[in-house]
């Protein structure tokens, strides 16, 4: 039977782990070869450790495991150069790009007095400025091969005024404001853009976002934000991959501009 | 391969034809059983014809010639007893239910101020309240089935942004929202998921006939297909006019699927961007 995705070649940002390796999984268990890129270098404004290359070479044995082709490369999508050489040249080998997913984030949780200079600026420079590097790079590509999808990860921080996440709450709202944008200016060329807003993630990014319940704790009134409808705490990074392998494949190639919650509910309490 | 939904039962409203019988095929093809009901005649204010007997025994025959069971019945979503009636013999039937698709739904057209009391009340009674009885009819088997389940509302592109000249229209789709939205957090407890899609201009006998050609080219006396088509491709901010039933049908797919399992709440456009433009 043929993939879902078969013959098609999809560029994701924070391949390393997490739900930027689980997508890479997922969609080339349909059939797409692979770009990854990760920073694979930690950040002083950010608590937990980042990805290591160690981390980004299984990614790429997860994906030959699959029998798919996989070019990966270190990059910060902070730096739009290196992000843009790390596009071309998979492009280059792999032979076209279909899909991007722009999935890399960080994330630190704080009251809002807390919030210093430089968690406030490498939030947004990861979380904001990092999908519109990643757009920026990848759409002269999605253009030369007659469309395309775009998929970029935001939050129900992207929906919600969530506490204690500030920078975070502002950079994933943003996501959605130059996702609407690009699916408008991009449109005419067939290239669909849309968001996926996951509650929380069983994944080392959330596992290391320990310091929440200290925090809830100060305020009773602001548990409730963060719960779920379904009766689950978190979901799995594969339940993103789902909606990111629909968004990716044929089979949405009318929908642009969605805001698609993975959220068990999250948004709609 | 084992389908995407196989194993799995699923109701659906309005499948004679267009979208309904397309959720029918497209599930089938991924492994599902189909209980099928539409009203199969004439609504007086809806100005194209409706869907036949003739039209349901041919989805019966697509989804048999998938090799998938079909229980398919002649009722009209306005009468609760009837619709419920359809859905208890189907589920003993075919054995539970897991999957909902809220479908049926009329088309007419008329501004707001000069719309003959007995349209508004023909499409509210079959568009909102039509998809209520439907809900309401399925949420027991759902619950006695103890897997959660999947209900998909019909909505429209219209059911998030106004429309002239379909008041009445947009009136129950938007309200279709609001009903999903409450559903979703009523039966989130028993893993029950609830979601709206919300197509543009899709290629079926409901918009393909004269009476919507009009509705997109008021300008003109007597609109052919390609007049409208102007209009639907201006609607639009991807560059078709419109999408296929298949295209919603895929939509539905993984929104009964496991795949989406933590989905629920969520308002899908197959809009081609137009709500987004």
């Amino acid at each position: 039977m043929t993939g879902r995705v078969e013959g098609k070649v999809a560029f994701i940002t924070g391949a390393g782990r997490g739900q930027g390796r689980s997508h890479a999984i997922r969609l080339a268990e349909e059939g797409a070869d692979i770009i990854a890129v990760d920073i694979c270098h930690d950040y002083d404004s950010v608590g937990y450790g980042m990805s290591t290359e160690a981390d980004l070479a299984d990614t790429v044995k997860a994906v030959e495991a699959l029998d798919r082709r996989i070019v990966a490369r270190k990059a910060d999508v902070r730096d739009a150069a290196a992000l843009k050489a790390a596009v071309d040249d998979g492009v280059a080998e792999l032979g076209c790009l279909d899909i991007v997913c722009a999935n890399a984030g960080i994330c630190t949780v704080q009251s809002w007095d807390e919030v210093t200079p430089a968690v406030w600026q490498d939030t947004l420079d990861t979380n904001l400025t990092g999908v519109w590097n990643t757009m920026v790079a990848c759409a002269p590509h999605l253009i030369a091969a007659g469309g395309g999808s775009i998929i970029c990860t935001s939050s129900t921080a992207g929906i919600k005024g969530l506490p204690f996440l500030a920078p975070y709450v502002a950079a994933k709202h943003g996501v959605v404001g130059i996702a609407r944008t690009m699916a408008n200016e991009l449109a005419a060329h067939r290239i669909r853009v849309n968001t996926v807003h996951p509650t929380g993630v069983q994944t080392p990014m959330v596992e290391g976002l320990g310091g929440l319940n200290p925090l809830i704790e100060r305020d009773q009134n602001l548990g409730p934000i963060f719960m779920n409808t379904l009766p689950v705490e978190s979901v799995e990074a594969r339940d993103i991959s789902n909606a990111v392998l629909f968004l990716a494949s044929d089979e949405a190639r009318y929908i642009t501009g969605l805001e698609f919650t993975v959220d068990a509910g999250n948004t709609i309490r | 391969m084992t389908g995407r939904v196989e194993g799995k039962v699923a109701f659906i409203t309005g499948a004679a034809r267009g979208q309904g019988r397309s959720h029918a095929i497209r599930l089938a093809q991924e492994g599902a059983d189909i209980i099928a009901v539409d009203l199969c005649r004439q609504v007086d204010s809806v100005p194209y014809p409706m869907a036949t007997p003739e039209d349901l025994e041919q989805t019966v025959k697509d989804v048999e010639a998938l090799d998938r069971r079909i229980v398919a019945t002649q009722a009209d979503v306005r009468d609760y007893d009837a619709l419920k009636a359809a859905v208890d013999e189907g589920v003993a039937e075919l054995g539970r239910l897991d999957i909902v698709a809220a479908n049926a739904g009329i088309s007419s057209v008329g501004r707001a101020d000069e719309l003959p009391e007995q349209t508004w009340q023909d499409m509210i009674d079959t568009n909102l309240t039509g998809v209520w009885h439907a809900a309401k009819a399925a949420i027991p088997h759902l619950k006695a089935g103890g897997r959660g389940g999947s209900i998909v509302i019909t909505s429209s592109a219209a059911g998030l942004m106004a429309m002239e000249n379909i008041g009445h229209y947009v009136a129950a789709k938007h309200g279709l929202v609001g009903l999903m939205r409450t559903l979703a957090l009523e039966l989130a407890p028993f893993s029950i998921r609830v979601n709206s899609l919300h197509p543009t201009t899709v290629n079926t006998p409901m918009i393909q006939n004269a009476p919507t050609y009009a509705l997109f080219r008021p300008d003109l006396e007597n609109p052919t297909v390609e007049d409208a088509a102007e209009s639907f491709l201006m609607l639009n901010a991807l560059p078709v006019k419109w999408v296929e039933p298949i295209d919603i049908s895929n939509a539905l797919l993984f929104l009964a699927s496991d795949e989406a399992r933590y989905i629920t709440g969520v308002t899908l456009p197959i809009d081609a961007g137009c709500i987004v433009k």
